[in-house]
């Protein structure tokens, strides 16, 4: 499994959550600390593409062999794009949770939402604390 | 997220539910082998001229067909034929034996078995504190063990005193995977020791969760969950060892199950497609309730969902579909015989 990172570049939701925002769309994701702790991801339950997601509320599933977790959009929207590889290879979530591990990628309903979000270093504190 | 911890409060202890990752601990007992710490597990040492006699009333199974040095599986049950817990009784001498108990109810054994003891030749001691337990599971286990131990292990189902660490101990041909290997009762001071030379030798550390899916595989029931004392033994399939002759406490109930049939036998399943059934999940037959899964979990050596679910009779025939309701998700599964996994 990868090494603890929480990459500057991604704004954090609370409930481990990552968003990329790349002009109206974001991709979603969950992050390093949510893959290790949730353990060896066995499924994904995506959403339907043209599915809308509300901040704060489940968007998806992720399980691994013990637990299942309700996964958390970070901001509004509507599904456009649904990762169709995990899956065969959930395991990319464990292996690269910022990278081939991505989840979803969303059209934006309410860009402003993003300044609710948390840097890296908040998250890395929300961590910590 | 709601985030479950690796490290998880059991029964009073703190159990490691994996070390390295469920999945490869699982894959480990599978091919090569892997050690499970399973010290919460209780003994009870039941002895005295009487113990036989006792045993006969307390245990479902014939206890007068334990040889010397011989292990049997059997249910301790209630007047009302219900499951206070399942259990091994090792044969340890003329009239000693020991049980192996499950430590959530080793506490209720105790009192239940110190209750009907009365009257009857025999003591029965608490002497859990004696034994840490180490179960060593998988097709290379034997092998190691005994080449790093220096010790000669007894056959499947057998029990046999050696010394580990210059101490006495007990190797037993049992386990809780479906593979062949050992489980060893040690004292517990030279258990670190005996854990550290098998890790050097190549077995590999397992948690509960391994433990967990490795059972469920092979369709071994977990008490609390597949069992318990609302369900008697032929609901859930362990009526191979009830032998009602004996005349045990609930034999006379077991008995008229066993010729009127259950009202509802457990039953394992395996899921088509996706989803993963958890304990708790409803069982559709129809669209109609049909039943509880009472443990569920992804199969790492069959790569699906799999459970075991308290069904009407009717569709417990392997074969037959059901639906099992998954946080709201309906997931097709199909009723399967026993075991759900077994070595191709």
């Amino acid at each position: 499994m990868a090494e603890a990172s929480y990459p500057d570049e991604l704004i954090y939701h609370a409930e481990h959550d990552w968003a990329r925002i790349e002009g109206e769309q974001a991709t979603f994701g969950i992050t390093w600390y949510a893959q290790d702790s949730l353990g060896e991801v066995v499924f994904f339950d995506p959403p339907e593409v043209g599915t809308a997601t509300s901040k704060d509320e489940s968007y998806a599933e992720v399980e691994s062999v013990k637990a299942v977790s309700d996964v958390i959009a970070p901001l509004s929207g509507e599904v456009v794009e649904v990762n169709e590889a995990l899956a065969d290879a959930p395991e990319r979530i464990n292996e690269d949770p910022y990278g081939e591990g991505w989840l979803v990628k969303v059209k934006l309903s309410d860009p402003g939402e993003a300044e609710g979000l948390l840097s890296a270093a908040d998250y890395r504190n929300l961590l910590d604390s | 997220m709601e985030l479950g911890a690796k490290v998880v409060p059991f029964a009073g202890w703190e159990m490691p539910v994996s070390y390295e990752g469920i999945l490869e601990e699982h894959a480990a007992v599978r091919t090569h082998a892997g050690m499970f710490d399973v010290s919460h597990m209780g003994e009870v040492e039941v002895e005295g001229p009487g113990a036989l006699e006792f045993l006969q009333l307390a245990l479902s199974n014939d206890v007068a067909a334990i040889e010397l040095g011989g292990a049997q599986y059997s249910c301790l049950c209630n007047e009302a034929g219900g499951v206070i817990d399942d259990l091994f009784a090792y044969r340890l001498g003329g009239d000693r034996y020991l049980l192996v108990t499950n430590s959530a109810n080793h506490d209720t054994d105790l009192a239940w078995l110190g209750r009907w003891s009365r009257g009857h030749d025999v003591a029965v001691r608490d002497v859990a504190d004696r034994y840490a337990m180490l179960a060593v599971q998988g097709p290379h286990a034997r092998a190691i063990v005994s080449a790093t131990l220096g010790i000669e292990l007894p056959p499947r189902m057998r029990v046999a005193v050696v010394r580990v660490g210059r101490r006495p101990a007990l190797a037993c041909g049992t386990g809780y995977t479906g593979e062949d290997g050992v489980e060893l009762l040690i004292e517990p001071e030279v258990a670190p020791a005996v854990w550290a030379e098998l890790l050097d030798a190549g077995v590999v550390p397992c948690g509960l969760g391994a433990r967990d899916t490795l059972r469920l595989e092979v369709c071994f029931h977990l008490h609390g969950q597949d069992l318990t004392p609302e369900r008697n033994p032929i609901e859930a399939g362990l009526g191979w060892c009830c032998v009602e002759r004996t005349g045990f406490l609930g034999s006379g109930e077991i008995a008229r199950v066993r010729a009127e049939g259950p009202a509802e036998k457990l039953a394992p399943f395996k899921i088509e497609g996706a989803g993963i059934p958890r304990q708790g999940n409803p069982v559709l037959a129809g669209g109609d309730p049909a039943g509880e899964v009472t443990s569920g979990t992804f199969s790492p050596s069959l790569e699906i969902g799999i459970g075991m679910a308290y069904v009407r009779p009717d569709l417990a025939e392997p074969g037959t579909g059901v639906e099992i309701d998954v946080r709201g998700k309906r997931r097709p599964a199909r009723i399967a015989s026993k075991p759900l996994y077994r070595r191709s």
